[in-house]
């Protein structure tokens, strides 16, 4: 009963996530994009919830879903977000050879895995009880992984002086705008 | 204590972080509009993100999950930037559009 009920739930959760990934790639309006990449990152945290990863669905839905959108959406709204149709202008052999790069991915990685790994997928590891939860991820990042703890600390730190120096110069360049127009083609 | 694994394997897992991936990738390829290779770029990430929990999960070790959580402070940092590019753009009024961005003096 248990497992007929993860299977449902992991039906239902990829599905969403499947589609909600093609629909942020085919809504002409980035505003729609957006939203339905709120709706692909929820259903993502059930299936990280599904693989016993507590602490990454919580975070997940925290940073991504809470700050990371709220920060796209506040970007877009600004933007005041021109209508882009996924087909409109460029010459279409281009979108036919996206399209084509993007299954040739598709198959090579599922070709890869299934060569590498397709028969030592089937059997799990059992895990104990308290797999994924904060006091084991804490426990691992503090002890086995304090190298990539204090890195992501300087990456963040270099990702916010980097977001103050933009905008700085973007309050800049905004006075010489119009010259700046005619130097892009 | 231990917990079996309810529900699907991994492989099926893999399945859909591999359609994940190749579908962040054709948004990239095919939309001009940055904000939305932005977006796809994300979908990329939690792609590899769901493939790194799901082999976690396999080998019953918490190292994959700790990899996913500093993707996802990379994917941030990458945000930041990103975003911040593309308003310094607008403000100086160029297009919004990544086939006529190929000059990369501002």
């Amino acid at each position: 009963m248990g497992n007929f009920l993860v299977w449902v739930v992991w039906v239902f959760a990829a599905f969403a996530c499947l589609g909600s990934g093609i629909a942020v790639v085919s809504f002409s309006n980035p505003f729609y994009s957006a939203l339905a990449l709120i709706g692909n990152l929820g259903s993502l945290a059930v299936l990280y919830l599904l693989l016993a990863a507590e602490f990454v669905a919580a975070a997940q839905v925290l940073v991504y879903a809470g700050a990371v959108m709220v920060m796209f959406l506040f970007v877009i709204a600004y933007l005041g977000g021109e209508a882009d149709a996924p087909w409109a202008g460029g010459p279409t052999w281009q979108s036919f050879a996206a399209v084509f790069a993007a299954g040739a991915l598709l198959v090579e990685i599922i070709v890869v895995i299934g060569l590498k790994a397709g028969g030592r997928l089937s059997h799990e590891a059992s895990i104990p009880d308290n797999f994924g939860s904060p006091a084991a991820i804490g426990t691992l990042f503090l002890t086995d992984h304090l190298l990539a703890f204090e890195v992501t600390s300087i990456v963040l730190l270099v990702a916010a002086v980097g977001g103050v120096v933009l905008g700085a110069h973007a309050r800049r360049g905004a006075e010489w705008g119009s010259a700046a127009r005619e130097e892009v083609p | 204590m231990t917990v079996a694994m309810l529900g699907p394997e991994v492989s099926w897992y893999l399945g859909v972080a591999a359609f994940l991936f190749a579908t962040g990738a054709l948004g990239v390829l095919l939309r001009r509009s940055p904000l939305i290779v932005l977006l796809s770029l994300e979908i990329m990430l939690n792609g590899a993100n769901l493939a790194l929990i799901a082999f976690s999960r396999h080998q019953g070790r918490g190292d994959g999950q700790i990899f996913a959580i500093s993707v996802m402070a990379v994917a941030a940092s990458e945000v930041v930037v990103g975003l911040g590019l593309i308003v310094a753009m607008s403000r100086r009024r160029m297009a919004l559009d990544v086939d006529r961005l190929n000059v990369l003096r501002g």
